[in-house]
């Protein structure tokens, strides 16, 4: 079981996700600090560790439109979060998926600030609202990257296995 | 089945007679592109071969293409330090394509890219910035990846599990109305569409008005077909991209050299996603209001809303022609007082053209403040800040809340005919009167 613990609506970019200004900070154990900077209090709550590994933020159509900085992935993984979207922008779906970072396609989801949620492969069932909604499962290619562990470990058994 | 664009070109880079949309496959890649994030990418690089016992060296360092601009030149001692590590490992690597922070060769890596020829009809190119798009312009397949996943093309020349993209045909007829350019269709096709209208999608550009249309304006519209969601954007390469490949990039091969053999299109019988008819007559200035780049109204609708600067540049609209517009707008006027209007070259080349013709200097006597080349303040990192409260309109490619580093400010897009109309009035201004 796991607590929504930020809503936002469609659209949310990267800029939002992990603003410009700060994209001199590049490694992942640095970019956690700067997380939805803009949203002052949840930052905040973030940097304090009041925010609980596993814990969702949910949002609308189209989460992390906009740039390629992976810095958006790695700010949100480091605090091990989970993302659940109506659906996702490519490159920030791709990044996610290279960096572990949980990502889950729900394009009905309902759910608010402090609801309970338990997320299955197949399903996202709001504890609170007592509602179930499907989710859509990542193509086979994308999976093999999770399975993998992400896609540094992925591109290490290939180099490991010389398939040049 | 025939082959789309983009079908065609993975077929040929993954080594297969034919793939369609949804096949899955590992393309060889022709170019690889980063700029300042090739921190990043170094460090993931290391992190794959770690434990493996092997020397880390790239696949091919001559395929591999650096450009500083996002942060140029450094605006803080971090980056300055992120820099100097990129330097190091680019020695050490043996990688050639390298433009550092220079006159002579510097600039946007969206504009190095073509006007150095690195980019051909044909080619799997990957970068690690969202606008890589922009290269579609030459008939290539170019998308942007995260570093995680460059770091993967620099150790094996090639893009792990690619789905090969559906795509989305657009024709646009016509001849464009004065003081209507490429931006305009761009942003009405988003506006159109919707931000992620074309998510995971390629957008393959046909018709009248892209055939007429010159290399510069084809790189504006491939540039921001990203920002409504596009895997990429790609012009189809005909005599106009081997015009602008031989007498402004140098490139000496002829068409039959490239990997799609010069100005072969899609198949006739491609079959598409959807498909969409603009007819560019009918078009008029388009803005994208705050702060989303799909919230696209006709100039008409926001005139007369007052700005407090106005900023030419960027990938998307910092070339040659550009800039012409709005000299030619500016000339033997002046900007509005209150207004600060700042330009940005795309490269050093073009920033010398720019001089050698006159523009800059019509530009800074009418009141414009002419910046080095780089991305200036577009991803609100430095060189023009908004304050709190202040308006901006910009010729760059988003008005996320916060992107010109601030998110108590607001950023509307327009071509540079609309900034620069703009520019005299200090309100939102139809160009259409202007000379």
């Amino acid at each position: 079981m796991a607590k929504v613990v930020l809503k936002l609506g469609d659209d949310i970019s990267t800029d939002i996700i992990y603003p410009g200004r700060y994209m001199a900070t590049v490694l992942p154990g640095e970019t956690p600090q700067y997380a939805f900077a803009d949203h002052t209090e949840f930052n905040a709550r973030l940097k304090k560790g009041e925010i609980p590994p596993g814990s969702v933020i949910v949002a609308g159509k189209n989460f992390g439109c906009g740039s390629s900085r992976e810095q958006a992935a790695s700010c949100l993984k480091g605090p091990d979060l989970v993302i659940v979207a109506k659906h996702f922008a490519r490159i920030f779906l791709q990044n996610s998926i290279n960096l572990g970072l949980r990502t889950v396609i729900c394009p009905e989801i309902e759910a608010d600030e402090g609801d309970e949620l338990e997320i299955t492969a197949e399903k996202v069932i709001n504890k609170t609202k007592g509602k179930t909604f499907d989710v859509i499962p990542l193509p086979k290619a994308r999976q093999a990257i999770i399975d993998a562990g992400g896609l540094i470990p992925y591109t290490r058994q290939r180099v490991l296995a010389g398939k040049k | 089945m025939g082959m789309t664009m983009v079908e065609k070109i993975l077929a040929r880079a993954s080594g297969q007679a034919a793939v369609k949309a949804g096949d899955v496959v590992e393309p060889k890649v022709d170019l690889a592109m980063s700029h300042e994030n090739a921190a990043l990418v170094l460090n993931q690089f290391h992190e794959i071969y770690k434990g493996t016992g092997l020397e880390a060296k790239v696949w091919d360092p001559s395929k591999i293409a650096i450009i500083f601009d996002h942060r140029v030149p450094a605006e803080s001692s971090k980056t300055a330090t992120n820099q100097k590590k990129v330097r190091e490992f680019i020695a050490a690597q043996g990688i050639t394509k390298f433009h550092d922070i220079r006159g002579d060769e510097g600039g946007i890596c969206h504009q190095i890219l073509p006007e150095n020829g690195y980019v051909r009809p044909g080619y799997v190119v990957v970068g690690t910035d969202s606008h890589t798009t922009s290269h579609g312009a030459l008939g290539a397949f170019a998308f942007g990846i995260g570093a995680t996943e460059m770091a993967s093309v620099w150790a094996l020349g090639s893009v792990l599990n690619v789905e090969v993209p559906g795509t989305i045909r657009v024709i646009v007829s016509g001849k464009f109305p004065k003081h209507v350019l490429p931006k305009d269709l761009i942003l009405y096709l988003i506006g159109k569409i919707s931000a992620e209208g074309a998510n995971f999608k390629v957008i393959e550009f046909h018709g009248e008005a892209i055939q007429k249309m010159d290399t510069s304006g084809r790189l504006t519209i491939c540039n921001m077909s990203v920002e409504a969601g596009a895997t990429s954007g790609i012009v189809p390469p005909d005599a106009e991209t081997l015009r602008y490949l031989k007498e402004v990039a140098g490139v000496r091969e002829t068409g039959a050299a490239f990997p799609l053999s010069g100005t072969s299109g899609p198949d006739p019988d491609a079959v598409y996603d959807q498909v969409i008819e603009i007819d560019a007559a009918a078009l008029e200035p388009q803005i994208a209001c705050p702060h989303t780049v799909d919230n696209v109204k006709p100039v008409s609708a926001v005139a007369g809303t007052p700005i407090q600067q106005i900023v030419i540049g960027s990938c998307t609209n910092g070339r040659l022609d550009d800039i012409e517009v709005a000299a030619r707008i500016l000339k033997g006027k002046k900007v509005a007082r209150g207004v600060r209007m700042l330009v940005f070259p795309a490269s050093g080349r073009i920033f010398r053209e720019a001089m050698a013709k006159g523009y800059l200097t019509t530009l800074m006597e009418a009141g414009a403040l002419v910046a080095n080349s780089g991305c200036g303040p577009c991803l609100g990192v430095h060189q023009g800040a908004l304050g709190d409260g202040e308006v901006a309109l910009s010729t760059t490619n988003r008005n996320f809340k916060g992107r010109m580093g601030n998110p108590n400010s607001e950023v509307y897009l327009c071509s540079p005919a609309v900034a620069a109309a703009s520019a005299l009035t200090g309100v939102i201004t139809d160009p259409r009167g202007e000379r």
